[in-house]
Formats: structure tokens, sequence, C-alpha cells
């Protein structure tokens, strides 16, 4: 199974490319469109803000290998502010890539960044959250997806109000925390996303 | 709700951990990797890796040792000490630091938490508050600056930083307490999470800081000592009705 992890210039992947190795994936960095497109599984991280990445993104043509993916219904995960790039207009300025609906808002608690370990509540059945109900998972954010259609959503934490913690639909995938600082959990979270991208 | 997080911080001299009580008498604690490794393990929820001597010799921190780490350790990790600007502060990122946390770089120069801010996100960005009697000391405790601990934090966090961590010199290795007064004051000051660090002897410390509304609290030296201390203290922190990770 090879993981490519696509580079658009939003700090460090090691760590990601990392905790794919030891969930059993060859993994490789790049920030060739072509690479992204032929990969078994894509996967956008880093870190900053959505239109910083956006652009990242489009300047190396990556947003399109990336839209022709979901197209061709082969498997994109997005972590943290990958994952929002798959949403649309973000208050924190820009846009995503628009791939699933809705939009990226600031956190409204007392505490923002939500910062540290909360607890998933899985909403529906989903490949990506299998066997994660209760589990605790890193978030580092300030900005959080609030989808148009709730069925996209597979898990939840409460941080002042519902935080999404996860969606799937189809061949994309996103979560909000970080599996690869995620300790056990994150590395079952990564387990299943390499399964589900067998079979999505 | 997310929870409350205890935070062994390593500080690093020379390649190797060490803690000081009161910042001075510095005794080998042991290789970084291997205790991060350990208190992964025993439950740690994150670490700061503390690069205590760089600000007075002047060097730079330990980049090999943060890619080791950004690889091998699947918890966050903040890596502090010794930064001298935008430019040292970015390169511990992109050697894959999940944060950065600043000192006196910060102090001196402010804009630097929002340039960091604006390229990392705020969650990214720690601003290290050392204080004596309320008033913010640099140079690991050596100078005094003159200004209020708790307004610094505030405009630090105005300029971007998304987490404060306050450290009592005063209290910092005596292990009778973190500096409750200032941890209060700083946390009813700024609305992003506030870790408390300097003192920590007993898990009773630690349930004071989150009592005073910390987020986070730092402990070293107790836990060098006996890595084996580190699940006690939270199940003691659980069962006196704390939300921690156990």
């Amino acid at each position: 199974m090879s993981v490519v992890l696509v580079d658009y210039g939003a700090g460090n992947l090691r760590s990601v490319a990392s905790a794919f190795a030891r969930a059993g994936a060859a993994t490789s960095i790049t920030v060739d469109p072509a690479v992204v497109l032929d990969a078994p599984l894509a996967v956008i991280a880093g870190v900053g803000h959505v239109e910083s990445a956006a652009r990242g993104l489009e300047a190396n043509g990556l947003d399109v290998a990336i839209r022709e993916r979901v197209a061709a219904g082969r498997p994109v995960l997005g972590i943290c502010v990958g994952m929002q790039l798959l949403f649309g207009p973000s208050d924190e300025g820009g846009a995503g890539m628009e791939i699933l609906g809705g939009a990226v808002r600031r956190v409204r608690a007392a505490r923002v960044p939500h910062m540290g370990w909360n607890t998933l509540e899985i909403t529906q059945p989903a490949e990506l959250v299998d066997g994660l109900e209760g589990e605790d998972v890193y978030f580092a954010h300030s900005y959080a997806v609030e989808p148009t259609d709730d069925s996209v959503v597979v898990a939840v934490v409460d941080h002042g109000g519902r935080i999404v913690a996860a969606v799937q639909n189809g061949s994309v995938a996103g979560v909000q925390f970080h599996p690869e600082r995620s300790a056990l959990a994150g590395a079952r979270v990564l387990e299943n996303a390499l399964a589900w991208s067998r079979s999505a | 709700m997310v929870k409350k997080r205890v935070i062994p911080c390593l500080d690093v001299a020379g390649g190797r951990v060490v803690k000081g009580v009161n910042f001075v008498d510095l005794r080998e604690m042991g290789e970084p990797i291997d205790l991060a490794t350990r208190y992964s393990e025993l439950g740690a929820d994150e670490l700061v890796f503390l690069d205590i001597t760089a600000t007075l010799e002047g060097r730079g921190p330990i980049l090999e040792l943060i890619e080791r780490a950004a690889a091998e350790l699947t918890i966050p990790f903040t890596v502090g000490g010794g930064v001298t600007g935008l430019d040292d502060a970015r390169s511990l990122l992109r050697a894959g630091a999940d944060k950065v946390a600043i000192n006196r770089a910060a102090f001196d120069d402010p804009s630097i938490l929002a340039a960091l801010a604006d390229e990392f996100g705020s969650q990214a960005v720690v601003c290290a508050i050392d204080a004596r009697a309320g008033e913010v000391v640099t140079h690991a405790g050596e100078r005094a600056r003159g200004r209020d601990a708790v307004d610094w934090a505030v405009e630090a966090v105005e300029r971007g930083a998304g987490e404060i961590l306050v450290t009592s010199i005063d209290a910092d290795g005596t292990r009778n307490g973190y500096d409750l007064p200032l941890t209060r004051a700083v946390v009813a000051a700024v609305e992003v999470p506030v870790i408390a660090s300097g003192g920590a002897g007993e898990a009773r410390h630690l349930a004071e800081a989150f009592g005073v509304g910390a987020e986070a609290a730092i402990i070293a030296s107790i836990v060098h000592e006996r890595p084996e201390r580190l699940p006690e203290l939270k199940a003691e922190l659980k069962e006196a009705g704390w939300n921690v990770r156990t």
C-alpha cells in the first residue's frame, strides 16, 4: 500500500509520513500532480491557513490532480487544514476546494485554539472511525468545518459546542485532529484509512 | 470537553536532559528521545523540549533532535529555548516541531508572533513567559524586564500566540506548587489556553493549577526521577474528578 503526501509548502510532513509508515504503508512526499493523481491514497496534511494552503495547491496544479482523483472515485484523506481544504469559504480568509459542501468557521468556545485531547463520539458507522468510539485524539486548531450535509459527518467532539472531528463521503475523508500525534488511537485511524482506501 | 493536559518538560543542555532548582544546580537526567518515548508510553499528553542553555550561550537549538522526535514520537511536542528570532523559530517548526515556545525573542520583537501565526497558525505559537514576583524576566531568570507578566501575556495573544506558557521562577524546582495568583491572573486576562509551569511536586499542585483555570500543567523533576509517577499522577487527578486522559 502506497501513500502519497501532497506537498504544497505548508509545514513539515515527516511526522505524518512516519505515522503512515508505522501503520504499514510505503510513503512518499511529492509536489508532482501526476504522482498525486496516480497514488493509491493521496493525503493532504499540513498546518497554517486555508487561504495560503489553497494557493500552495494551485501553484503546482495539485488542486486539479486532487479534483481529478475525486471525480474518478479515488481516495483522498485530509488532515487538519487538509480536511478544511475539502470544504468551502473559511472565516480565516480564502476558501478550500469545495469538494464537500460547507464552510470553515472559527471555533466558538471559551478557549481557542481548541488544543489538546478530546473524546470522539461516533455519529454513524464508517470505516475511518471504526473502533474509535470514546477514544481520545489530539486537536490543535482554531477553525473547524461546518458541512451543509450532516450525513458526511462520522465523528464529533464537544468543545463549547459540537466540533466536527471526522468526515467520510465516498472516496473523500477528513479528520480535524492529528492522527500522527494521537498515540494508539491515531494509529488506529491511519490503519482504518488505509483499509478504507483499499475499498473506496 | 477537551481534557486537562499533563506535560513533562525535558530541559535539554548539550543534548542531555537536565532539570535545575531555581534554574541552577543542573543534574543530568538522561537521553531526550528515550525519556520522551518513555513518557509517551506512560501517558504524557504532550512534551516540551526546552534548550535551557541556548539563550545564555547564544547556541542554536538542536534541529537533529527535533527531526528524530517528529518521526518517532506519537504525541505532540513543543520546542523552546534559545529561539533567537523569526528565522530560528521557523526552522524549528519546519524541522517538525508541533509548536515552538518563544520567550525573550518575542518579548524583544513581538512582531515575530504574528509572522509565525500567519505562516504556521497560532496553534503552533506558544509564548513562554518567565516571571518573578509578577514581573517578566528573561535570560534564564537573570534579567528583569520591568513589565507586568499579565500585561505582556495579553499583548502576546493579540499578536498571535495560541498558548501562554507561564513559568514562575520563584516556584520553579521547589516542588511547593505552582504560582497560583500569577496563573489565575493570566487565565483571566487571555482567551487562549494557559500552561502553568514551575513548582509541581504532587498531584494536588496540578489540581490547583487546573482549579485556577490552567488548561495544562508542566511537570519535570518529579517524573524525571521516577517516570512511573506520571500515570500515578494522572490517576490521582482523575480520582479527584479532573477530566484527564488515562
